[in-house]
This record gives C-alpha cells, sequence and structure tokens, in this order.
C-alpha cells in the first residue's frame, strides 16, 4: 500500500482532530457572520442614514480589504497594539465572521427588498408592529431567497478555512500536509486535501439545500426529494455580490 | 512596550516596498484575469458540445475545482511542479480556479441567445464555427464584461495567496518587513489600506459599467 495512505491511517486520530479544527471554524465562523450580516443587513434597511452609513462603511471596509490581510492583521499586528495574544483559531472566527459577514449583509438587504412592496402595506393595514412586521411577514419570505447565496458564501468561507495554516492552528491542512512532509508524496497527499474539501462542500450543500426546503414548505411552497441532491446552482454562484451595492 | 503604538517611521521605510510588491500582485491579476477570461470561454462551449462524454468530466472538473480551496490547489501545485517559477504556477492557478466561475458567467450568456437566433443559423445552413464566432458569441460575449471585472475585482483580493508560494508579491513584503523589523502593525495596516484604496474605486467603476451597459 501507498505510503501515505499508511500514514494517513496511522494517525488517523490528527487527521481527525484536524478535520474538527476546519469543522469548528466553519461553523462558528458562519455562525458569526451569519449575526453580523443579519445586523449589517436590517441596519441597511434603515430609515435613519445615520444607521445606513454606519453599516455600508463597516461592509466596504470588510470587503474591501482582503480576508488573508485582516486575518493577519489580528493575529499579527493586533497582539503588538494592545499587548494581547489571541489565539490562531479565534482570530479566524472573527476574520471570517466580519468578512463574510459584510458579503452576507447584501444578501440580507437583497432578499428583504426582493420582498413585493405589497406585502409590506398589507401588514402596515393590518396594523402589525414593524417587528411582528419584519418577524411574520417579510422576513419568512426573505429568508428563502436568501438561501441558495448564503450557500455560496458558506462554501467560500469552508475555502476560506486553509488560511488558519498559516497562522499555526492545526487545521485539516496542517495535518495533511505534516504528513506529506513525512512521506514526501505530494500528489497523493494534496489530492486527497482537495477530495476533503469536496466532500465537506457537499455536505454542507446538501444541508443548506435542506435548509431551503425547509423554508419554503412554511410558505407553503413544497417541493420534491429530487432537488435536494443538486450541486450549488449557477445563478446563485453569481449574485453573490462584489460590487458595492451589490446586485440591485 | 516598546512597539505598542504606531510608528510612522517604519511606515515610510515599509510603503516603497509595499508598492514594489503592489506591481506583482497587479501583474498576476491582470494575467490570472486573462487566463480565466479565455479558459472560462472555452469551458463555457466545451459544456455546450453535442456529447455527453464531454460535458460530463468538463462538468465534473469544473465542480471539483469550484468546490476545493485555492490555498490547497496553488500549494498543491507548487509542490508538485517544484521547478517551475511560483509566479507562473500562481497565475495559472488563479485563472483556472476563476475560468470554473466566469465560464458560468459566459454560460448565461450562450444561454440568454434566442433559440431562434441558432434555427436561423441552421436554416442558411452556417458550418458550427461560423454560428458560435458571427452570431453566437458577439451576442453573448457583450454583457459578460462587468462581471468579469467583478471576478477580477475578487482574484485581486484573493492574490495574497501567492505569497504562500513565495511570490514576493505585497503581502509577502509586509511578512518579511514584519518578521525582520518586528513591525507587523506598520506593514499589515498599511498593506490593507492599500488593497482598500485599490479595490473600492475600480468596484465603483464596474458598477458604472454594469449600470451603463443596462443591467
Amino acid at each position: 500500500m501507498n505510503t501515505f495512505f499508511t500514514a494517513f491511517l496511522d494517525n488517523l486520530p490528527q487527521v481527525l482532530s484536524g478535520l474538527g479544527v476546519t469543522a469548528e471554524s466553519t461553523v462558528l465562523g458562519a455562525l458569526v457572520a451569519g449575526v453580523l450580516a443579519f445586523v449589517l443587513g436590517l441596519m441597511a434597511g434603515h430609515r435613519n442614514i445615520v444607521v445606513r452609513g454606519v453599516s455600508r462603511t463597516v461592509v466596504e471596509f470588510f470587503r474591501g480589504t482582503s480576508l488573508y490581510v485582516q486575518l493577519f492583521w489580528l493575529y499579527f499586528a493586533l497582539p503588538l497594539l494592545t499587548g494581547y495574544q489571541l489565539s490562531a483559531l479565534f482570530c479566524g472566527v472573527v476574520a471570517f465572521g466580519l468578512n463574510f459577514g459584510a458579503y452576507g449583509s447584501e444578501v440580507v438587504r437583497g432578499g428583504i427588498s426582493a420582498v413585493p412592496r405589497a406585502q409590506w402595506e398589507a401588514a402596515v393595514a393590518l396594523n402589525l408592529s414593524p417587528y411582528q412586521r419584519m418577524r411574520r411577514v417579510i422576513l419568512p419570505q426573505a429568508l428563502a431567497q436568501m438561501i441558495p447565496s448564503f450557500t455560496n458564501l458558506l462554501i467560500q468561507l469552508l475555502k476560506a478555512t486553509p488560511l488558519l495554516w498559516l497562522i499555526s492552528a492545526a487545521d485539516l491542512m496542517t495535518v495533511i500536509q505534516q504528513l506529506r512532509d513525512r512521506t514526501g508524496e505530494s500528489l497523493v497527499a494534496y489530492l486527497t486535501l482537495l477530495v476533503f474539501y469536496f466532500v465537506l462542500a457537499y455536505v454542507l450543500t446538501l444541508l443548506m439545500n435542506l435548509l431551503e426546503r425547509a423554508a419554503k414548505a412554511r410558505l407553503g411552497e413544497h417541493t420534491g426529494t429530487r432537488g435536494l441532491l443538486r450541486s450549488r446552482s449557477a445563478a446563485a454562484a453569481e449574485s453573490v455580490p462584489v460590487v458595492p451595492g451589490g446586485a440591485s | 512596550m516598546n512597539g505598542s503604538k504606531f510608528d510612522w517611521g517604519a511606515a515610510r521605510d515599509v510603503l516603497p516596498l509595499l508598492l514594489h510588491g503592489f506591481l506583482t500582485t497587479l501583474l498576476a491579476t491582470v494575467l490570472g484575469t486573462l487566463v480565466a477570461a479565455v479558459l472560462g470561454l472555452v469551458i463555457a462551449i466545451a459544456r455546450r458540445a453535442p456529447s455527453r462524454l464531454v460535458t460530463a468530466p468538463v462538468r465534473a472538473v469544473m465542480e471539483f475545482v469550484r468546490s476545493t480551496p485555492l490555498l490547497v490547489q496553488l500549494v498543491g501545485a507548487a509542490a508538485v511542479f517544484s521547478s517551475v517559477d511560483p509566479l507562473v504556477i500562481g497565475i495559472v492557478v488563479l485563472g483556472i480556479h476563476y475560468a470554473t466561475y466566469t465560464s458560468e458567467v459566459y454560460r448565461a450568456g450562450i444561454d440568454a441567445v434566442p433559440r431562434g437566433q441558432w434555427e436561423a443559423c441552421r436554416a442558411l445552413s452556417m458550418s458550427p464555427r461560423r454560428t458560435w464566432q458571427a452570431v453566437v458569441l458577439p451576442q453573448a460575449v457583450r454583457n459578460v464584461l462587468p462581471a468579469l471585472g467583478n471576478y477580477a475585482i475578487s482574484m485581486f483580493k484573493e492574490t495574497p495567496f501567492l505569497a504562500v508560494i513565495t511570490v514576493e508579491e505585497i503581502v509577502f513584503e509586509a511578512r518579511k518587513y514584519g518578521s525582520d523589523h518586528f513591525a507587523y502593525t506598520e506593514a499589515f495596516t498599511l498593506a490593507g489600506l492599500i488593497f482598500l484604496v485599490a479595490s473600492y474605486p475600480t468596484s465603483l467603476l464596474m458598477r458604472k459599467l454594469e449600470k451603463r451597459l443596462g443591467h
């Protein structure tokens, strides 16, 4: 048997722990990003121009500076300013959260503004409070539309996690590279690593498809089980806005 | 602690190095975008090939490249092809990775060409080559430009990955200066600002272009 796979099986606990770090940073990063996306996205639709301005500035700042630079700044530069060293995993979660939260806020903003005006007017006519209007009428409809774009961002986040290797968190990439260094089999090692990420991405896509189905079912649109196995749609890949102001 | 505030002297020292690295960043972005633009079109056309023997493998490879991290692809390619110049590897890998995105843009453009146009070509008994060249592509590619520009901006923000395979671009210079002079704060703050200053106006420009083309 191939020496790489022998080493792989011998060091299975380390591989699994690396996989754990990758999964943990993806999930925690996505949670921070999700919360931030909704806060910034709702702020972007606020009446007050100051609130909108703050949201716009934060979003443009974190989208405009590279994620890589942000991560390095948190890990290397911030401790020199404050004298307090944050753990690598914590830096990763914060940087992923801020960066993808900024991108996600555009998805939230777009999803909310895509809900037909009549829905808002109907909610006002029924004398719903602004909170009830958002919670009961607008968000359930907007959410179903946002999920495909969120799926894409989630995969992007997963694809960003190997950056943790550069700030010496023992993620999947770090562990597999250690095995490569020991066996010298670059091609097999990196292909294995790519397959790992591919499978993780597919699993995340399936989970998000389930979520989308549930969100649509709440609106009374029932979709079949066939669509669950589909990979990410091309249209959604383009709807991740890169331009300030986003897809409008 | 000595390094506890922003040192303007260090900032002045590091700026020329960063700007020099920025040229490499720019070069990688421009050439990478070129590869992505050409290869993306090839993939988009291959995916409309009549035989499933062509479309199925192309689709599978595309899905795989699109779903796996650029960083792993870069480091893996650099390790396997260790005799090739890292900048060339960087440009090719960036180009291939982004070609999987741009091919979707082209595909949408091609799908938007009305069926009647294809049928008219057949009625005029035009060769497939001429159908693509004279009828389909001129209509499909026109509206693709802003999307390509947006991907160029995303690629620009991912070029720091090239530092990992020792291409001496902006983040590479920042890391080097940071570790040599223990001045990470100044180096990374300026590197971040350069990215912001370069990418924000370009994004605004792309938005204008999109509006002009009526998106």
